[in-house]
Parts: C-alpha cells; structure tokens; sequence
C-alpha cells in the first residue's frame, strides 16, 4: 500500500521536512534532502539573499521540492505578514511557515500572535503552517481560521532534547483534524520514530541533522526512522499492559 | 528601575573576596551548569578560571553551535561622520584631536554604499562622530533613504539619543543599535570623559533600554577593554545584557569586547588585556547568556579572530575601514582607530569555509 501524505495541496511520498539553518555550508542542503528522501524544506526568508547567486540558499533547493519559507525573526503578527508576503513576491510559493517569537531565551512561540498572523493569511490563500507551543485550544482556533496543519514543538528549538511535550502532542493527534507535524526538539532518529508511531501526520527536523558530525548520514537515519515510525502506525501496534497476560489464566475454568 | 540600579547593588561587593575564595570544583560545578546565576558568571571571570578555559572552551563551542549553528554572521561599519563634541582621552576622534573633519555629503553615501553593497555585505554599521550639531538625526535620517537601497539590516553606532528619536530612527529602517559605556565604574568613566555631553553617564548607560523601549531589533552593548580592570567591566557587561534580555524579551542582545587599538592621541590603555583574559571573557559570557550574540571586530589580529570562530563568536565585521569616506576616497581620512585585520570579505568567506564554517551575509530583511 503506497502512504501517499495529501497536505497544502501536494501529495508527498516523504513525512519529513527539513530546515536549512545551522549548515556549514548551502551547499550540502541537497544531499542531505536526497539522503533523507525529504521532499519539503524550510528556509528562513531573513536569511534567503536574492542578490547573491553564491550565498543565495534558494539556489540550493532541490528541483521538485515544496519550498516552505518561514518568518523566523518575526516578533508579532504583523511582522510574520510582512514577511509571509515578501516571501510570496519573491516567488516561493504559497506554503508558509509562521514563527512568531518574542522570546529569545527560550525562543518559544507567541501562540496568540501567531493564530492572527494565520486567519490573515489563510484567508490571503496561503497554505499556513503554524509553529505553536501545543495547547489544544490553540490548536482548535488554528483549525477554525484555516491553518494547513499545525506544528507543535516537542522540545525547545535546537535543544534537541526530545519529545517533552509527548502528552500534550497526542490530545493535538486524537483532538484535531489537521495534521500534526511535530517541529522542534527532536534530537534523534528514535524521537522522530516516536512522533510518527503516536500518529502525527509528519516530523520536521533541523538542528540535530545540521548539527551532527555527519549530517548527510544522519539525514538519511532521521528518513528511515520516520518511515519506520509511520509503517508503525499504520500497522497498529498491538496494545501495551500494565501487567504481565498469563499464559494460565485463573480463570480458564470457568469456560 | 533602571540597569544602574543592578551596578549600584554590586558597588559595595567584594569583588577580590570573591575571587578568593573559589576553588577549582567551584569552576568545574559552574560550567555544567544549565543556567548560570550572576555570580556564577562572575566567578567564570575569575583568577580560578583561567586554568580551565579548555573545558569552557568545549561547552561554548557545543553551545554555540546548538543554538547558532556552524554559521558567522559578516557586517561592515560605514562612518557617516567624524565631528565629535566630546574629551574622551582615549578616542582619536575627541574634539582636541587636530585632525581632518569631515562628513559624507549624501551623493558620497551612496558611493560608499555601492561599493559596500558589491561585496554581497547585507548588514551594515553607521557610525557617526558624538555631535549632534553636525550629525543631526534628520541627516542620518536622509542617509538611510539612501543606504536602504543598499542594505537590508542597517544599524547604528551614534551618540546616546532620546526614546522618540530612536522610534523616529526604527521608523526610517534602523534595526540595531550598538552602545558602549566604555567604563562601567562611574568614577574612572568621569575621569576619562573630561568634557563634553558624554560626561552623562547615566543618559548613556539607559540608552540601550530607550532603544529597547522603542522596539529596536537588536542591541549591542560593550565595555572599551584597558580603560579599568577587565574582570569587573565583562561583569558589568553582562549583567547590562542580561538586564535588557530580561525584560525586553523580543530583542536579540549581543555583546561585544572591544580592546583598545592605536589611534590618534596616544592614550595608552590603562590595563592589559591579554589574548588569554578576552578568551576567557568570551568563553564566560557565552556560558552564562547561551543565546547571547558575542561580535568580534577588525580590531582583533587575522589570527587571533581565526580562532576566535570556534569559541563563541557569532558575528565578525569584515573589510572596516574607520575613516569617513576611506572606501571611495582612500587619502587623506583619519581612522578612528587603527584596525588590526585587513583581510576583504573574499578573504573572510575563504576563512569561515576552511574552518567549516558559513559566513552569512543577510540575516534580516527590512519590513
């Protein structure tokens, strides 16, 4: 059975998005999308420089991959818009991803500017990808005002400490239509495997590729582990007890 | 409440007690620690920690690429102006300093700046000398109608303004603002600053928290390095970067460690600072504000910042040049200071990529 992931108004074979910062260089971009099978990338416009063939990381984006631009550095609503339009009239697509912090400890996300920022530009025609901290009634209002999907952090960004905010993760996954795409905090191929085997629809990843001694080979882990994780799901795992089933039940008898 | 009151209740601490009394396990508890308090920090600058700068050498680098990644931001200054009002004795500058004035007419702005602009720079430093006489707001205002053609990050390095000219500043594309006090301690900073408005300490000191009050992007503070004891102004560094992280948390704060470099005048610095202390305050900062920009400037050696790259630093200037008017008119122009790294920006991007490392050029876009 071929797992075809229908989202923004694409249909992709691949459930993991990768990021472009962080790298030590652009140029390694396209291998690790090509070692990760990842078909969506997203790019920070602040540092996308149009001007400048060689820096310029657009350049570096695989031909047939869904270009997904993000708002990093956008400390409300109003400046997330700003940037999503530029963006738009630079010719990357429709597919946003909103950041909206005003945090720059914790770099976590202001999830009332970003629901304003979404309503705007869902109604603009934009496929948006909101960045939350998970909180169902966000979710909710996300859902309500046209968001694509909703991207909840499991981690801090670039902490890559994991799937902290598991519980929470899964009320976004029973409670909401939309797919549940989990950004932010997963370190390792085995973080990811979990995300996709709760049920979220996808994992994006950047801090823990860019950042590994190899990040082509880590690449290629993170897409076999989420492509393990979803077949997980797929197949219904079996279900977990607290005790151990008996092989001699007491109660047999009674048959 | 203001940063000087945070100075203020530290003006009675003993600091040499306190150096005193830590010992090596001390240090070694403090740098695995998740979140450093201020005195933790405080003892990372310390006589003890000197002897285990590898180990914060190593925990600042895991750092600093986690949250930055192997990228360098590159920026370059452009000084609009070099008319000052001000004493300062340790600034080539200073009013009594018989050198050439002079300030860029706008048709040489743009000179400038298209020269710049060629070498794919995207974020750029004005600088103008402290007179508000001859470098009025409304003039750098008519300057950047000129460089926003040019530059998409354009901040500014002037004398201490108000918080309505700062709005008035954001509102004509400023994004960042750099501010430094030079000398925390009040008195040595009244001894140095003889004459002139710059003797208002404390209408400088508050004037990164007006720019934060009036929505600047970025902030960058700092201490002159060999005005008075280093240990105690990285202190004061901090914290001010703390303060201002703290409470405006929406602003991206950075620092920066300036040392004192040759100029005219000839002011010797009034402490060493070695190689060694500037790592160790790099290294101390970087531990104790883990998403904290750290800016290294062409005042530093080509090897010294070569090694910089890997210990903390996230942003770099790159082919400065200190006098006004000096890219497009190289005769003549008196610097500021003298630089020490001279390489251009090929020079720069070649260097960041051999250490593994991405130079960037744009890291924001005017809105």
């Amino acid at each position: 059975m071929k797992d075809i992931f229908k989202i923004g108004g694409r249909e992709l074979t691949s459930r993991l998005f990768l990021g472009t910062g962080k790298y030590s260089t652009n140029k390694i971009v396209p291998q690790v999308m090509e070692a990760a099978g990842s078909q969506v990338v997203t790019v920070a416009l602040r540092r996308v420089d149009i001007d400048f063939e060689e820096e310029n990381i657009l350049n570096y984006v695989p031909q047939g991959c869904v270009l997904m631009p993000n708002t990093s550095g956008a400390r409300n609503a109003q400046e997330a818009i700003r940037i999503a339009r530029l963006a738009k009239a630079a010719g990357c697509g429709n597919w946003v991803k909103i950041e909206v912090i005003s945090d720059n400890r914790y770099l976590l996300p202001d999830n009332y500017e970003t629901i304003k920022a979404t309503e705007v530009l869902a109604a603009e025609g934009f496929m948006v990808f909101p960045y939350i901290s998970p909180d169902l009634m966000v979710a909710k209002e996300l859902e309500k005002v046209g968001a694509a999907a909703v991207m909840p952090l499991g981690a801090p960004i670039g902490s890559n400490r994991g799937l902290k905010t598991k519980e929470l993760i899964r009320i976004l996954i029973e409670e909401i239509s939309l797919p549940v795409i989990v950004d932010a905090g997963i370190g390792r191929p085995s973080e990811a495997a979990e995300a996709m085997e709760m049920g979220a629809a996808a994992v994006l990843v950047n801090t823990a590729v860019a950042t590994a001694d190899d990040p082509v080979m880590m690449a290629r882990a993170f897409g076999l582990a989420v492509a393990a994780g979803r077949a997980a799901f797929l197949a219904g795992p079996g279900a977990t007890q607290q005790y151990a089933v008996a092989s001699s039940p007491l109660t047999g008898f009674l048959r | 409440m203001s940063f000087y009151d945070i100075y203020q209740s530290y003006r009675e601490f003993d600091f040499a007690g306190f150096f005193a009394g830590l010992t090596d396990q001390d240090i070694t508890r403090i740098i695995y620690k998740n979140r450093l308090s201020e005195l933790d920090y405080l003892a990372l600058l310390s006589p003890a920690a000197e002897s285990h700068l590898e180990e914060m050498a190593q925990r600042a680098h895991r750092l600093t690429v986690q949250h930055f990644g192997k990228v360098i931001f590159l920026y370059t200054p452009l000084y609009l102006a070099n008319y000052c009002v001000n004493r300062c004795v340790y600034c080539g500058f200073a009013a009594h300093n018989q050198i050439p004035r002079r300030k860029l007419t706008l048709a040489e702005v743009e000179e400038e700046a298209k020269l710049i602009a060629a070498t794919g720079l995207k974020h750029l430093l004005i600088l103008t000398g402290e007179s508000r006489q001859h470098s009025p707001v409304s003039y750098m205002k008519d300057c950047l109608e000129v460089l926003k053609k040019y530059f998409s990050s354009i901040s500014i390095e002037v004398y201490p303004l108000t918080e309505e000219e700062y709005a008035e500043l954001i509102a004509a594309g400023v994004d960042g603002m750099t501010m430094y006090q030079e000398v925390y301690n009040p008195e040595v900073y009244a001894e140095l600053h003889p004459a002139g408005p710059k003797r208002n300490y404390l209408f400088r000191l508050d004037a990164p928290e007006r720019a934060c009050r009036a929505g600047m992007r970025t902030i960058g503070l700092g201490a002159l390095l060999g005005l008075n004891d280093w240990r105690t102004e990285a202190f004061f560094t901090g914290l001010h970067a703390n303060y201002l992280q703290s409470r405006y948390t929406d602003v991206e704060v950075s620092i920066s460690p300036p040392r004192m470099r040759p100029h005219v005048g000839g002011f010797p610095p009034r402490v060493t600072v070695s190689d060694k202390n500037l790592v160790q305050y790099i290294l101390a900062y970087r531990l104790f504000m883990p998403r904290g920009g750290i800016t290294v400037s062409t005042r530093e050696s080509e090897e010294l910042r070569n090694r910089l790259v890997k210990l903390g630093v996230t942003r770099m200037s790159a082919a400065s040049c200190t006098a006004v008017g000096g890219r497009s008119h190289a005769e003549g122009g008196t610097n500021q200071f003298d630089i020490a790294d001279e390489r251009d920006v090929p020079a720069m991007v070649q260097m960041l990529y051999q250490q593994g490392y991405q130079p960037v050029f744009k890291d924001w876009q005017l809105l």
